[in-house]
């Protein structure tokens, strides 16, 4: 055994590069994920995700760099990599016009059951993502989130030492998508290390242990979600207003306590502002009640991926200062 | 019903604990079992998908009618004596162009997702292919059987007897598995169905039609001879053809053997090539 596998490291990758005719898809992508956690890859369309975890799963190989997994080389020792992983594609991965036990025995075999193991497998499976009543179905007759759900279930037949999961709930409704959480947090409790990838910040905070932000394939940031957050250090207060009436007094007071910029909504009633300290939105709220301002609701958001997204690539502060200019 | 549904539908927690920390890994499948598997996909989908089976029953029922009573006449003078010439031809031609689908089908899991999951098997990865190629075969033999049986109600009648006839169906299933080879890597080069189905139809139409298998090339213009006597299809059908009506020469058969090695040679290695390393 080599050193390398006795590291608590499931991922090691350096200057991860794969380029697409003239196009660098991934560019210079170093990971560090540790054994057990959950690893969240955070991206807009585009960005690099895929490739990059095409690379790691031994699918493609990359032009620059290298990457290790579990201490096997990607390229080199593709097949011990292979006896470790399990991946679940951003698109359906499995075969659509087959029933879903058909499928779950098909890869019980192809993973070395028996055919009455493969079986019992199946079944146990579906029995525990709660498919059992759709097992004897073809799955292009099944839900997205069914889909999904049968699509995990076809990764972890044999559970893997790493899975990686591929925007495992976009397009999902919220019912869906916290099932695919509790799947995920399940697997990670058993001590499987879970890369996955999304558009949604929301999804990297509840799951993920640390996150890269990655964009047109460079990793932007990464550490703990708390870090991100409080690297972006804004999240977007949203108030809104018993009366429309009260709007410009209460945009005035929102600019002054935040020194910001305040955006109308489509809604009379309802403003938005960046807040870069919850503490201030406090304030904001106290001095509405002091002018005498009623709010029906208000909410103090988490940074949306876009704002986080923004404001690491440094261009929300130009617009603002385009903004700002146009006003004064 | 619906509440009751719901609740069915939860992922159970305390079940989904078990099942993954129940989970022992097995030794990997030998290839001889993943090849196996990777087959009885392949059943299972026509098994769903029985429309598949189209191509191998009625293709050959239209194509033998059609062209047996359109050419007969003119061709030979009479439809009888013309069927005893066109049916090993039509044969092969009919299983060679059935060949095109395995080309769509490794295609479409390559579009899809499935190919990327495969290919993160533990598993001897070309039996994927081998697989589905055993199945292909299976398929192309009920193709010849519905051929010669409809045959043999019009009026065939092979010289060479059962044994010429058992030859000649096994040369063609050999040949087509040769050049399955070259659909599977077009399938993996292509980017969609239609491109491929396009470039298989053009390599395809002039070797099935420029060849012997409607006419006794003696009748052509010499510069078409001579691509008609170096054609793949017309090598097969005159070894076809000499089988059946027990004329046979161990140059014709040799030859058979010869092009499909040609075939499984390149293409078999550049498949696994691709499928290996493929984008
Ligand atoms: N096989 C390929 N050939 C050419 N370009 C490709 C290929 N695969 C990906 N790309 C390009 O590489 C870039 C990164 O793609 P990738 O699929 O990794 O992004 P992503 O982050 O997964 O995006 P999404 O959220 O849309 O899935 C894109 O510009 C894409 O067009
Ligand atoms: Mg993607």
């Amino acid at each position: 055994m080599s050193q390398n596998e006795l590291s608590d490291l499931a991922i090691e990758a350096k200057g991860l590069v794969k380029v697409f005719g003239k196009h660098r898809a991934v560019d210079g992508v170093d990971l560090q994920i540790k054994k057990g956690t959950v690893y969240g890859f955070l991206g807009p369309n585009g960005a690099g995700k895929t490739t990059t975890i095409r690379m790691l799963a031994t699918l493609l190989n990359p032009d620059g760099g290298e990457a290790c997994i579990f201490g096997h080389d990607t390229v080199k020792e593709a097949a011990e990599v292979r006896s470790r992983i399990s991946l679940t594609g951003q698109y359906a991965s499995i075969d659509e016009d087959l029933t879903g036990t058909e499928n779950l025995v098909l890869m019980g075999r192809l993973m070395g059951y028996t055919r009455n193991q493969a079986k019992a497998r199946a079944a146990e499976l579906l029995h525990a993502f709660g498919l059992e009543d759709a097992a004897k179905r073809q799955v292009k007759k099944y839900s997205g989130g069914m889909r999904r759900r049968i699509d995990i279930a076809a990764s972890i037949v044999v559970t893997p030492e790493l899975l990686f999961l591929d925007e495992p709930t976009t397009g999902l409704d919220p019912r869906s998508r916290n099932q695919v959480w509790d799947i995920v947090r399940t697997l990670v409790g058993t001590g499987t290390t879970v890369l996955l990838t999304t558009q949604y910040l929301e999804e990297a905070d509840q799951l993920a242990d640390r996150i890269a932000v990655i964009n047109e394939g460079k990793i932007i940031a990464e550490g703990t979600s708390g870090e991100l957050k409080a690297s972006v250090g804004t999240g977007t207060l949203t108030i809104r207003l018993a009366d429309p009436a009260d709007r410009e007094k209460a945009r005035g007071v929102v600019e002054q306590v935040l020194y910001g910029q305040v955006h109308d909504s489509a809604d009379a009633t309802v403003l938005t502002a960046n807040v870069t300290n919850p503490s201030l939105a406090a304030e904001v709220l106290g001095e509405l009640g002091r002018e005498g301002i009623e709010l029906s609701d208000f909410s103090l958001g988490q940074p949306s991926l876009d704002e986080v997204f923004l404001t690491l690539t440094g261009e929300p502060a130009k617009e603002q200062e385009n903004k700002k200019e146009v006003q004064g | 019903m619906d509440a009751v549904n719901d609740d069915r539908q939860q992922v159970r927690d305390e079940h989904l604990r078990e099942a993954v920390a129940s989970s022992e890994r097995p030794k990997p499948p030998n290839a001889f079992s993943s090849c196996m598997t990777f087959g009885s996909r392949s059943l299972l989908r026509i098994k769903h998908i029985p429309e598949q089976l189209f191509d191998v029953t009625v293709f050959p029922i239209i194509f033998l009618l059609m062209f047996t009573y359109l050419f007969g006449g003119a061709i030979a003078g009479s439809t009888a004596e013309y069927l005893q010439f066109l049916l090993p031809g039509i044969l092969v031609m009919t299983v060679a162009q059935i060949t095109m689908y395995t080309g769509l089908d490794i295609n479409n899991d390559i579009r899809k997702g499935i190919f990327d999951r495969f290919r993160t098997l533990p598993v001897w990865l070309p039996s994927a292919l081998v697989g589905s190629l055993l199945v292909d075969t299976v398929r192309y033999t009920g193709a010849s059987a519905v051929m010669l049986g409809l045959g043999y109600i019009l009026g065939f009648r092979a010289d060479g007897g059962l044994l010429g006839v058992l030859g000649a169906v096994a040369i063609v299933l050999f040949f087509s598995f040769s050049i399955s080879w070259v659909w599977t890597t077009l399938g993996i080069i292509m980017r969609s169905d239609k491109s491929l189905m396009m470039a298989s139809f053009m390599v395809m139409f002039p070797l099935t039609f420029v060849s012997n298998v409607f006419v006794d090339p003696d009748t052509l213009p010499g510069w078409l001879q001579s691509f008609v006597d170096v054609n793949p299809i017309s090598i097969l059908v005159d070894a076809v053809r000499g089988l059946m009506h027990g004329h046979a020469t161990a140059d014709q058969i040799i030859w058979v053997f010869i092009v499909s090695g040609i075939f499984i040679v390149i293409f078999a290695p550049l498949t696994m090539y691709l499928y290996r390393n493929k984008k």
